[in-house]
């Protein structure tokens, strides 16, 4: 590794306002949405185009320095924190949407491009972007692709996997590859699938082509209160079996409601121990007719009140609060730490059963929002940092957490990645041929493991000479 | 050299013995599960049978060698189905066979293709490793997701042995409008529009010269209010298919039944954008042909040289894949893709790490 060599020939290769080596610049890169970890790089570049990056990746490459992509910085599971020896290459300025082809239903933006900002830009075609990450007002398309984001409507349309067609990356050796299409069919192996969701192991996402949908005719969102969490979660398994396929079912406990409440004032019962939130779209014919059954489950299912959202204020009211949970969490608790671990749907009651009393053996609050229709749990598990052992007490309480999704037949996680925190999991959940395999992939395509290093995996030391 | 493995360590133990394999089932489409002279067929059809189904959880997971027949049939006695629509069911097709082939059928307009609906697998490796990728459940982001690039490899990245899929509720009923327009150019203004509208199909597609079906899915009693609205939105000369007429019309295009035995079956991804000058190119030669999925796909019956089609294709920078040979094709094409291939390099090293002794590819 040759550090100073690759700052000179960066130094050459950026002006100064674009490679930042200060202590003061580096302070906003140090850690991501998930602040336990932070770590210094030793320099941060700024690259405006394609070619920068590829030019940064290959020095990188030359001088075996590691790098890490960077998009807003929004990652919950560690994702984009520094590498003490290396640099961070913030994509934030590569952000052209540089094709958006109505006729195709497709997108092609750059890596720095905020989620949201592709809905908007498709939304005069009629036509818009479905993955909705809670941070989609923030978050960048090229971290969505790194970490297979999710978001609140992935049962019926999928993950970001599902809604990427086509990718021009750099590889982590400097090689430039275009793999997929614009078609939603392909002739295989499926590589875009194996790249999305590589955590940034596999190199940078230079050009993403999107699929877009048509917007829906009309939306019908129903709030739906309980006296307990389970009959909550029993609603859900009653709404599946009901025949109906809604965009999306969230349940928040009463810890959550509190922190939305206070935080967006969505108009949320405070008296309830548990909310529903079930979405259906499409057609209005169709949607009304499914409506009519959602109410019929509901009205069997222990719900003491349900409200329709009348307006597209009062939908989009009852989603902010859904959607500022965990900023809102802030108000009750310093610090939390949220997972993201998956069961099957049908274990959910047990899942959250066994959360709760681990919470209180731990002695720690647990407040729970989690994608319904999914089983993808959302535990914020909170405390105080200034607390001698209290990190350590809810990092703890985590780890338990996940290791019940895994007994349970789930996954550690559903949409935050493995990134840093995870990773000691990973190993829990897949055998050891099958993490042998992923090492073999991750050096066949990054022999020297400069990418991202130290997420998803624990580092290994490289032994292997600088080319 | 036939093969038949009737356990997940015979496969193993198999691909550890053998310097060439290439992994079949249910041959239902020959171009890809030709026999090789030189090299070991391992046939996984005895690897067949539901591990597990849980109706309530929208999953299953089966063994490579079930048919797709079986898991339609079980799915719909509990009113589910797999989205994707699995194409040759009638004709033998395994879960394996689709996974690797990389096929689905004209519903995946609605929800999407193969790669939408698999949530994870077993495989044997290059080096007869068992390697398990995803998960059972329907929502994953730990670890690689080895088992995408399993789809549509057609058997040369490692051989199947269990899949996880995700499966939906099966739409209560189902009816069709039959749209006639003079020419495909209007035919395929009329699916632009459709494709941009709010209304949602379960599948549109387009028979040259200009017929435009759409297919509806949902609550009974709805249906015949939303298929007025789609045909006086489309505002042409209609009708309405229903029943076992409409049934029959989407079973025979989902089994590809109208491709005749002359000609060579092969599949083309495409975009709306691109396919007038598909069209054009294939109106010319007579080829047979149908857009599925809402103008993603091409089936077309290729009459003609192989080499002839793989120039058409490169010029147009399209891929292809050959599912069947036409009737007489005797020698096997070595590598059934056609036209351009996107991501070699890539795939390269997927191939290193899977298959770093290229068992899959060897030709002896």
């Amino acid at each position: 590794m040759d550090t100073s060599a690759l700052l000179a020939s960066l130094a050459r290769l950026y002006p100064p306002a674009r490679l930042l080596t200060r202590p003061g610049g580096l302070l906003p890169y140090e850690s991501d949405g998930l602040t336990v970890f932070r770590a210094r790089p030793r320099a941060v570049v700024l690259p405006e185009s394609q070619d920068e990056v590829i030019e940064t990746v290959r020095l990188c490459h030359g001088t075996g320095v590691p790098f890490v992509a960077r998009g807003s910085g929004t990652s919950l599971s560690g994702g984009a924190v520094p590498h003490t020896e290396g640099i961070v290459i913030a994509l934030n300025r590569l952000n052209r949407i540089i094709e958006l082809d109505p006729v195709d239903r497709v997108a092609v933006v750059e890596p720095g491009v905020i989620n949201v900002d592709v809905s908007n830009a498709a939304a005069s075609c009629g036509l818009y972007y479905a993955p909705d990450p809670s941070s989609q007002p923030v978050c960048t398309i090229g971290g969505n692709v790194a970490f297979n984001s999710g978001g609140a409507h992935c049962f019926k349309y999928g993950m970001t996997l599902n809604h990427v067609l086509g990718l021009k990356a750099v590889l982590p050796t400097g090689d430039v590859v275009a793999m997929g299409g614009r078609s939603l069919e392909l002739v295989g192996p499926d590589l875009v699938g194996a790249y999305v969701g590589s955590e940034g192991l596999f190199g940078i996402a230079l050009e993403i082509t999107l699929r877009l949908l048509p917007r829906p005719e009309c939306y019908r969102t129903v709030l739906a209160a309980y006296r307990s969490l389970e009959a909550a979660g029993d609603a859900v398994s009653h709404i599946v079996a009901s025949g109906l396929l809604p965009g999306a079912m969230e349940i928040m406990d009463q810890l959550a409601i509190e922190a939305a409440e206070a935080a967006v004032h969505a108009g949320y019962p405070m008296d309830a121990a548990a909310i529903l939130i079930v979405e259906l779209e499409g057609e209005t014919i169709a949607v009304d007719a499914d409506l009519a059954r959602l109410m019929q489950v509901l009205s069997t299912s222990g719900a003491y009140e349900t409200r329709i959202a009348q307006s597209a204020d009062e939908r989009m009211l009852i989603w902010k609060g859904r959607k500022s949970t965990f900023s809102a969490i802030g108000r009750l608790s310093p610090d939390f730490i949220v997972q993201d671990g998956v069961v099957p749907r049908s274990r959910l009651g047990e899942a959250l059963a066994e959360i709760e009393r681990l919470g209180r053996e731990y002695g720690l609050r647990v407040a729970n929002v989690f994608h319904a229709g999914d089983g993808n749990l959302h535990p914020l598990i909170m405390f105080d940092g200034r607390e001698p052992g209290a990190l350590e007490r809810a990092e703890s309480l985590a780890g338990d957490i996940l290791r019940l999704c895994i007994a349970l037949g789930g996954s550690i996680t559903g949409e935050h990645g493995v990134g840093m925190e995870k990773r000691q999991f990973l190993p829990e959940m897949y055998g050891e041929a099958d993490i042998a395999c992923m090492q073999r992939l991750r050096r066949a395509i990054d022999p020297q493991e400069i990418a991202n290093r130290g997420k998803m995996f624990a580092e290994a030391i490289v032994a292997s000479p600088v080319l | 050299m036939i093969l038949k493995p009737t356990t997940p360590e015979e496969v193993s133990d198999i691909v550890r013995a053998h310097r060439a394999l290439r992994p079949v089932a249910g041959r239902s489409k020959p171009a890809l599960s030709m026999a090789c002279a030189e090299a070991t067929m391992v046939d996984v059809s005895a690897l067949s049978g539901v591990i597990e189904y849980q109706p309530e959880e929208c999953t299953f997971t089966a063994l490579a060698g079930t048919p797709v027949s079986e898991i339609d049939r079980s799915l719909a006695q509990q009113r589910q189905y797999l989205p994707f629509d699995p194409p040759f069911s009638v004709r033998g097709a395994t879960l394996g066979g689709t996974v690797a082939s990389g096929l689905s059928g004209p519903l995946r307009y609605r929800y999407g293709g193969v790669r939408d609906f698999l949530l994870g697998a077993r495989f044997v490796d290059g080096e007869g490793q068992i390697v398990r990728s995803g998960g059972k459940v329907v929502k994953n982001a730990a670890g690689f997701y080895l088992h995408h690039l399993l789809i549509g490899s057609l058997g040369r990245l490692g051989v199947l042995l269990d899949l996880t899929f995700k499966v939906f509720p099966l739409p209560e009923a189902m009816t069709t409008v039959v749209a006639s327009y003079p020419t495909l150019a209007e035919a395929l203004a009329a699916l632009d529009g459709l494709r941009r509208s709010s209304f949602e199909p379960a599948a549109i597609d387009v028979l040259p010269p200009g017929t435009l079906y759409t297919r509806l899915a949902g609550i009974a009693e709805t249906l015949p209010k939303r298929a007025e609205a789609l045909e006086r939105y489309l505002n042409v000369d209609t009708e309405r298919l229903n029943g076992l007429e409409e049934e029959t019309f989407w079973r025979d295009a989902r089994q590809l039944a109208w491709v005749a035995p002359d000609a060579a079956l092969v599949k083309i991804p495409v975009t709306p954008a691109r396919m007038t000058a598909l069209d054009e190119a294939l109106a010319t030669d007579g080829v047979a042909r149908r857009y599925s999925g809402g103008g993603e796909v091409a089936w077309i019956a290729w009459p003609g040289p192989l080499a002839t089609l793989d120039t058409l294709l490169d010029t147009l920078q399209l891929s292809g894949l050959l599912v069947i040979d036409a009737a007489g094709a005797t020698r096997p094409r070595l590598d059934p893709r056609m036209g351009v291939r996107p991501g070699e390099p890539f795939l390269a090293r997927a191939r290193q790490a899977l298959d770093p002794n290229g068992r899959f590819t060897a030709r002896s």
